[in-house]
């Protein structure tokens, strides 16, 4: 395929997936939007005001920047998840195995598609915060390279897993068991400056919390780790999951007989 | 000439083990109209399957307009387009957005895209459906659908398993004197199905495979002059309450009462109206039996199941 067509065929997923989600928005855009909200209420506002200072930070604003993340996560992975699989599902995912775009377009394609809604819903739960919070920004790069990379890798997982599922019962098990742990024992909630010193240990080989602390930074300048440690460790797993996914296609099991 | 599709030695062992195709030789010109028949699970679905990427061969070559699927499979992919046997587009998605989208896989640009999918609506008449979700269209219309998405990059070969599967008389005439037109602008054309009057009417040439093997492959004109005999059916004045008796011709009522002849090749019908004048018997219409191809198919594959199970490889 020539170098324009490419590009084509590119624009074309990454326009059919933003239709679809935008399409169905009371299941993809509202139900973040609220559930943001009744934190920010609840645990920001009405709790919060009782907890007091964490890092420095009034508790409102410790959370807001692992509230974001957290909905950036879940959206670019469930987007991806979901919108793969039920092309899987409906066999539509055969008008493009019988056309000749190449499978890393695919791949792009969809991932930006689920970078589409994470950083959709993103930019969403961040002006919501700001109904509760002024968001002053310590490091604005960093703030965009974290969100952009984290959103990526989760979207490369929603893909995996996408790939993987036989049945829909297959696309909630990661997001209900694995996801939403990892992310309420990343530090969205606490630094984990707060924790005995083996749970410390523990929480620091989820890769989620070096995520939210990150952009932590980005937003508060305060972090649990090292936020280029952090960066630098999305691209690895970035890189991993890309290459499982191309690998996937190119064997087209349980897309291909 | 270039062919435009070559098949050889072609093998698939599904995941189950199950061996669908037990080693295919095929060969479309450029040009043709050629119908793939088999029954049911014969493998059709299978090789027309493996030609355009949904399905992994196991061993043998596939090449469209001399591009091999190993090497050059994009460029065989651009040549190609597909009518799959199973509705498969996003049911929620619009009837435009199908359309245009799959020109978007293939590199055309939307604007040309959205010229070359309202030119294919229309000539399916699905024009008026464009912004009709998929789920809301009738099965005729989906198989309609499904055609406009294939032609939209303007295909060489054109591949249909069962276009017309499901599809009423009317339309069934309206698409097949649209692929008629198509094969006469230059698309060559392959197709599959159960209704062997379609391939008699559209089809030059044939093959049967059964049992993952190809039986026959020829053209209609040779494979119809097998026939020994030809059934022609005879509609009297008056019912008859029995088959009248005839020289050399054997006859018989069928379950509407109407005359049925049998009359072997080079011999005259003439002698035949003599006697039925003779008996008083006026006929007032007459016609071939149809299906004279369904006639000849049931007996290749009968013949093919039983030296198969003589064989003992009958599935
Ligand atoms: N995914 C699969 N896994 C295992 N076996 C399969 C699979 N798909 C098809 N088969 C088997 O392969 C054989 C050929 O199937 P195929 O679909 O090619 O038949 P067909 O000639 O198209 O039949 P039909 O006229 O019913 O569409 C059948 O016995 C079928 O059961
Ligand atoms: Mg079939």
């Amino acid at each position: 395929m020539r170098t324009d067509a490419m590009l084509t065929a590119y624009k074309t997923i990454v326009t059919r997936e933003i239709r679809r989600f935008t399409r169905i928005w009371p299941q993809t855009l509202l139900p973040p939007a609220v559930t943001m909200t009744l934190y920010f209420i609840i645990f920001g506002n009405l709790i919060g005001s009782r907890i007091g200072v964490m890092d420095g930070f009034d508790y409102m604003s410790f959370i807001v920047p692992g509230l974001i993340m957290m909905a950036v996560i879940t959206s670019s992975y469930s987007n991806v998840v979901s919108s793969f699989f039920s092309m899987k599902f409906q066999r539509s995912i055969e008008e493009l195995l019988v056309s000749p775009v190449p499978n890393w377009i695919i791949l792009a394609g969809y991932v930006t598609g689920g970078m589409s809604r994470g950083l959709g819903i993103g930019l969403i739960v961040t002006l919501l915060s700001l109904g509760f919070t002024d968001l002053s920004i310590h490091h604005l790069p960093m703030v965009i390279l974290t969100v952009f990379l984290t959103s990526a890798l989760f979207s490369l997982g929603g893909f995996i897993n996408a790939m993987l599922a036989t049945k829909f019962d297959d696309i909630s098990i990661v997001p209900t068991f694995i996801l939403t742990p990892l992310t309420y024992l990343g530090g969205v909630f606490y630094s984990i400056d707060m924790l005995p010193g083996f749970w410390q240990g523990v929480s620091m080989i989820n890769p989620i919390l070096y995520m939210v602390n990150a952009f932590r930074y980005g937003i508060l300048g305060v972090s649990d780790v090292n936020p280029y440690i952090a960066l630098a460790m999305i691209v690895v797993f970035i890189t991993i999951l890309s290459a499982v996914s191309l690998r996937m296609l190119a064997r087209g099991k349980g897309i291909r007989h | 000439m270039t062919n435009a599709l070559e098949i050889e030695g072609l093998v698939k062992t599904y995941g189950d083990g199950f061996e669908a195709l037990k080693g295919i030789d095929l060969h479309v010109a450029e040009g043709d109209f050629f119908a793939l028949l088999g029954p049911n699970g014969a493998g059709k679905s299978t090789t027309l399957g493996i030609v355009c990427s949904l399905v992994n061969k196991s061993a043998g070559k596939v090449r469209v307009f001399g591009s091999d699927i190993d090497t050059h499979l994009s460029d065989a992919k651009l040549n190609l387009g597909v009518v799959p046997q199973e509705f498969n587009f996003n049911q929620f998605e619009k009837v435009f957005d199908i359309v245009t989208t799959q020109a978007g896989y293939y590199g055309i640009p939307l604007k040309k895209a959205s010229e070359s999918a309202e030119k294919y609506l229309r000539q399916l008449g699905l024009w008026d459906k464009r912004n009709t979700p998929a789920m809301m269209l009738s099965g005729g219309m989906k198989r309609r659908l499904m055609i406009a998405r294939a032609l939209v990059h303007e295909p060489k070969l054109l591949i249909l398993d069962e276009p017309t599967a499901g599809v009423d008389i009317e339309l069934r005439r309206s698409m097949w004197t649209f692929l008629e037109e198509m094969n006469r602008r230059g698309t060559t054309i392959i197709l599959t199905t159960h209704y062997l009057e379609e391939a008699e009417a559209l089809c030059r040439n044939i093959a049967i495979i059964d049992h993952g093997r190809i039986l026959r492959n020829t053209s209609k004109r040779e494979l119809l002059q097998q026939l020994s005999s030809e059934t022609f059916v005879l509609d009297t004045a008056e019912p008859l309450d029995k088959a009248p008796v005839l020289d050399g011709f054997f006859s018989h009522l069928d379950d509407e009462g109407a005359m049925v002849v049998d009359v072997q090749k080079g011999q005259s019908l003439n002698g035949m109206f003599i006697q039925l004048e003779k008996l008083g018997i006026r006929v007032v219409s007459m016609r071939t039996k149809a299906n004279r191809l369904e006639e000849l198919f049931i007996r290749m594959v009968e013949d093919n199941n039983t030296s198969a199970a003589s064989r003992g490889d009958a599935a």
